[in-house]
């Protein structure tokens, strides 16, 4: 049978790639939030291994919960690209400096 | 090896994979294609933990909804990909030397010898019958219903968020005026003129 160990190395491999798209792909705002969203995925797979093999259901309760804040993120954040592509006609985020910062 | 570990190994491979092609991609909507996939497989390895509401979540909510409206954005803009990919390879073997730590740092945490089979044991399967839906549902709904009521007001400020920022005034769209049209009066809207009868044939 399948160990904790396994489900939790395999979490930590897809949060390290994740981590790693993040770096390569620094200009392109659509990969980033596909990036954000693939750490999260990991996240859940860690409470939702645990939860399993605790026998505790809050694991799963707040996998819940966390679909639903990305879902809403994922949503907020696209809405927010359209507008910048509408406005900007890029979405690379070396273009957006009009902050200075 | 039994099923079970054969099934976990052939999905946890198409999720690495899954994984590395979305950061790796060129085109956007292939990379969204792949987190569909990857989203996918994850739901059958949740399955095999018996978490069978949030894959069958994972799968509605994810694949159905938040992918396809990945997909929709990200075919609706005209991006030209090449100039966002410069410093890919620049960037490669840092992004790499952070991920590679990152997972070696895990690893010795996660490892076996602190979270294998010997220290914590695999729990026994759920009887015939036994609904994980009925199990979720009634912790949700009692101890955690607080929580899944702000869930709902977080959902409905993201769909005004949405609609607020999206939303723009055509200067072509024409709009009611309530305060206007309530204030009308009937003089204001017939104006009656006096002039002679006109006649057909002169």
């Amino acid at each position: 049978m399948i160990a904790l160990s396994d489900y939790l190395i395999l979490g930590a491999i897809l949060f390290g790639l994740s981590v790693a798209g993040i770096f390569l792909n620094r200009k392109n705002v659509i990969i980033l939030l596909m990036a954000i969203e693939l750490m999260l995925l990991s996240v859940n797979m860690n409470f939702i291994a645990f939860s399993y093999f605790l026998e505790d259901l809050a694991g799963q309760v707040f996998v819940f919960f966390i679909l639903t804040v990305a879902a809403a993120e994922a949503a907020i954040g696209l809405a927010i690209l359209v507008v910048l592509f509408r406005n900007r006609q890029t979405i690379n985020v070396q273009d957006l400096d009009s902050l200075k910062g | 090896m039994d099923f079970t570990r054969f099934v976990f190994y052939v999905f946890a491979a198409v999720l690495v994979f899954a994984a590395a092609r979305v950061i790796t991609v060129r085109n956007p909507v292939h990379a969204a294609l792949h987190l569909v996939l990857a989203f996918f497989t994850c739901a059958g390895l949740w399955l095999l933990l018996e978490a069978e509401f949030l894959a069958i979540t994972l799968v509605l909510v994810y694949v159905g909804a938040v992918m396809v409206l990945f997909l929709f954005v990200v075919m609706m803009l005209d991006i030209n990909t090449s100039p966002l990919r410069e410093g890919f390879i620049r960037y490669l073997p840092v992004g790499l030397g952070v991920a590679s730590v990152i997972v070696i740092e895990m690893y010795l945490v996660v490892r076996a010898r602190n979270f294998g089979e010997t220290v914590i044991a695999i729990p026994a399967r759920h009887p015939e019958g036994y609904s994980n839906v009925k199990a979720l549902g009634g912790v949700l709904y009692t101890d955690y219903v607080y929580p899944f009521e702000i869930a709902a007001v977080i959902l409905l400020v993201a769909i005004i968020a949405a609609i607020a920022l999206t939303m723009r005034k055509r200067p072509e769209t024409r709009y009611q005026n309530p305060v206007e049209q309530v204030a009308v009066k009937a003089k204001d809207r017939v104006r009656v003129i006096e002039m002679k009868a006109e006649e057909k044939n002169p």
